[in-house]
Order: structure tokens, then C-alpha cells, then sequence
């Protein structure tokens, strides 16, 4: 196999991750949010088995990872891939694959369409060099938040504000057996008391309700910033509210500008450890200049995770 | 009015019980459902009324809850 001749465009975004053994690569595959058409799987396993050994892994970003592929077959496996609209992802300081939970279509947990979030990322942000390290975005339906929301350089959490009609409702008092919070209270009229205070938007009145009593004022996500995982883990914390689903991408290059502009000379740097450094006050006040009013009045650094290591004493 | 003991039985298993129930009987009749109290309440009202039927009341009696629905299209 002297000089194969190679595509090198195909590498640009990465995605092509070199492996133990000689020309051998891991080639990862773009699945945002973690949802494909049962076609592109077919078409994914047919590549695995002629390129391939075999096997596939499943990352846990939701990807699809072709193993053992020669650089040689890269551009047959990317043309052929491409046949049913399947792309490669990326590595390095880039925008990754949104991921996201199955969302509010079929889940009847889901409270935003976070499915439809993580294609509209992918869309317009995938592959964005950073020019600094990794940037993770992330898309939870509900706060059981089942993508772990508070890791990711930008995670949301679908969130709703609840109203009650009062006359629909039948006294029942399952919302407030059901809320967790302790913001709902049965009142001596045998109607719900709301203590607002109390609420963190998870709508689980608005889904036990059975007469629909409840509904929803508002919603949108609730998104924190600056957390990640590895060996430093941060988490990440509020910056806004009720954000609309339709402002996700803005937001979110809001972020990533800030980003490139303040690690700028700071090296191979996570956005969490940025904001440690600069303080969370420029961030807000840049983002609060397109969001005004969904930007919290002033938040915490990202919380800092005790790995107990190293070993101390 | 029929009245269905769905005590005892577990989530899906309720939910899929009351769904037979409601195949045997007509639209716009009713019927009562005995539901034992933590998910099965929370879970077998709304999943009905998302089937298209009508709750009509959900009152917790001794421990466990009634809820009196009408059969929907």
C-alpha cells in the first residue's frame, strides 16, 4: 500500500483518531442528539463490515465509532457513508456533536424539543475551531436532565413556568403530593398554593394534573455554563432562564465568542477555567447585551469537584 | 357504574388493565378505577385522559384513590 492516495479535506474537522495499531483509525460518526434513521444504521454497519473488524463502539457522546479502519479506505468510507447523508464528526478545539435525550416528541417527560435543539447546533456550529480546546453542548428535556446538562461548556435544561385555572381544577391534590420542591401546598379552599420561590420548572403539576388544571406560562431552557468533566471536573452553573428554544444558537455563539476572545494566549484551556479566571460578571454582562431578559442578575464561578486526588497527607 | 380494582398492580400493567376495561364498555359511559397511591395516581390518570377520555373526579379514600372517568372516542 505505497502512498494511498488521501482526501485530506476529509481530516479537517477531525474525526479520524489514530489508533494502537499501524494505519489503523477510529472514525467517528456525527449523530446529533444521538438519533438516526434506521437506513443510515443499516448503511453505518454495512461500512463497519467492509472496513472494519467487525464491531462498532458507541461513545458515550452518543457517537457511532467505526474501529480499525486503514487510513487508506478513508475516502471510500466517508463516500460511502456519505450515500445515506452520514458524516464524520469531529475531535480537537472544535464545537462538538450536540447531544440531547430523546426529547418531548415521544418521551412524555420531555418538556422542550431538544432534538430539534441538537440538529440546529450541529447545523450552524459543528466543527467551529475554538482556538482553544473542546466545546461541549448539550441538550436536556427536563431537570432529571439525563445529559447532564451541568457538564458541558453550554448545557440546557428544558424548564416550564406553571399557572393554574382554577376552575378546572377538581381538588384532587395529586400536584402537590407529586411536587418534590415543596412549592405546592393544598389550601384550606381545596385548591393548589404556589410557592414560587420554591419551583425549579421541572412541570411534574403540569403532568400530573389529570384535568389539566395546570398549564404552562412559559417555557424554555434553563442553561448553565462553564462545566466539564476529565480530571479537573467543573460543574457548570445558571446563567439564564426560560431561554427560547429559538435563541439556543445565538446564545450559544455569544459564549463561544467570549470564549475565543478571553483564553486567547491562555493555551489549551476549557471555558470553565476561563471564567474561573476572568469572573462571571463579563460573561453575563455580554451575554445580558442580546439577552437581556433572560440573564440572571449575577451567578457562582464553576463549582469545583473534589477528586481527592492527588492523595493528600 | 362498574367499578375496577387496578390495587396492587403495578405500572404499565394498571395502565393496560384499564385500557380492557374501557374496550368493554360504551362512549360516553362510566366507570371507576381503584389506583393504589405513589406512581400508579400519577401515572394511570394522566396516561387515560392522554387516550382521549374524560376524568370526571380523583379522590383519595383510605389510602388508595378513586377516579371516575368517562369514556372518550
Amino acid at each position: 500500500m505505497a502512498n494511498p492516495k488521501i482526501d485530506l479535506k476529509n481530516l479537517k474537522a477531525g474525526g479520524f483518531i489514530k489508533e494502537r495499531g499501524k494505519d489503523l483509525f477510529t472514525v467517528r460518526l456525527r449523530v446529533p442528539g444521538g438519533r438516526l434513521a434506521v437506513d443510515r444504521l443499516a448503511k453505518i454497519a454495512e461500512v463497519a463490515q467492509k472496513y472494519g473488524k467487525g464491531y462498532v463502539h458507541l461513545s458515550v457522546r452518543q457517537s457511532i465509532e467505526l474501529i480499525n479502519i486503514n487510513f487508506a479506505d478513508f475516502d471510500q468510507v466517508v463516500a460511502e457513508l456519505g450515500e445515506e447523508q452520514q458524516k464524520v464528526a469531529s475531535c480537537g478545539a472544535r464545537v462538538r456533536v450536540p447531544t440531547a435525550c430523546g426529547g418531548c416528541e415521544y418521551n412524555p417527560n420531555g418538556l422542550v424539543d431538544t432534538q430539534a435543539s441538537a440538529l440546529e447546533v450541529d447545523a450552524k456550529l459543528f466543527g467551529t475551531a475554538t482556538g482553544h480546546h473542546k466545546f461541549k453542548v448539550c441538550f436536556a428535556g427536563c431537570p432529571f436532565d439525563c445529559p447532564k446538562s451541568a457538564i458541558n461548556d453550554v448545557g440546557f435544561q428544558g424548564a416550564i413556568w406553571p399557572t393554574l385555572d382554577a376552575d378546572a381544577c377538581i381538588s384532587c391534590g395529586l400536584c402537590a403530593k407529586s411536587c418534590t420542591e415543596g412549592a405546592l401546598a393544598m389550601g384550606e379552599d381545596g385548591k393548589p398554593v404556589f410557592s414560587a420561590e420554591n419551583c425549579i420548572y421541572c412541570g411534574d403539576c403540569v403532568k400530573v394534573c389529570p384535568t389539566s388544571a395546570w398549564q404552562v406560562a412559559k417555557r424554555g431552557y434553563s442553561v448553565r455554563i462553564g462545566g466539564k468533566w476529565g480530571r479537573r471536573p467543573l460543574i457548570g452553573t445558571l446563567y439564564a432562564t426560560f431561554l427560547p428554544e429559538e435563541k439556543a444558537v445565538d446564545f450559544i455563539a455569544t459564549v463561544l465568542a467570549w470564549y475565543q476572545e478571553k483564553a486567547e494566549g491562555a493555551g489549551r484551556v476549557r471555558l470553565g477555567d476561563i471564567i474561573h479566571k476572568e469572573g462571571t460578571a463579563s460573561l453575563l454582562e455580554r451575554l445580558r447585551v442580546d439577552f437581556p431578559e433572560y440573564i440572571l442578575a449575577s451567578t457562582i464561578p464553576p463549582q469545583i469537584v473534589d477528586t481527592q486526588l492527588p492523595l493528600k497527607g | 357504574m362498574e367499578t375496577v380494582d387496578l390495587r396492587g398492580v403495578t405500572c404499565p400493567t394498571n395502565f393496560v388493565k384499564a385500557k380492557l376495561a374501557l374496550e368493554d364498555i360504551e362512549v360516553g359511559e362510566t366507570v371507576e378505577f381503584l389506583l393504589d397511591d405513589g406512581e400508579p395516581v400519577k401515572n394511570v390518570p394522566r396516561s387515560l385522559k392522554a387516550d382521549g377520555h374524560k376524568l370526571l373526579g380523583l379522590k383519595e379514600t383510605d389510602g388508595y384513590y378513586v377516579l371516575t372517568l368517562e369514556k372518550g372516542e
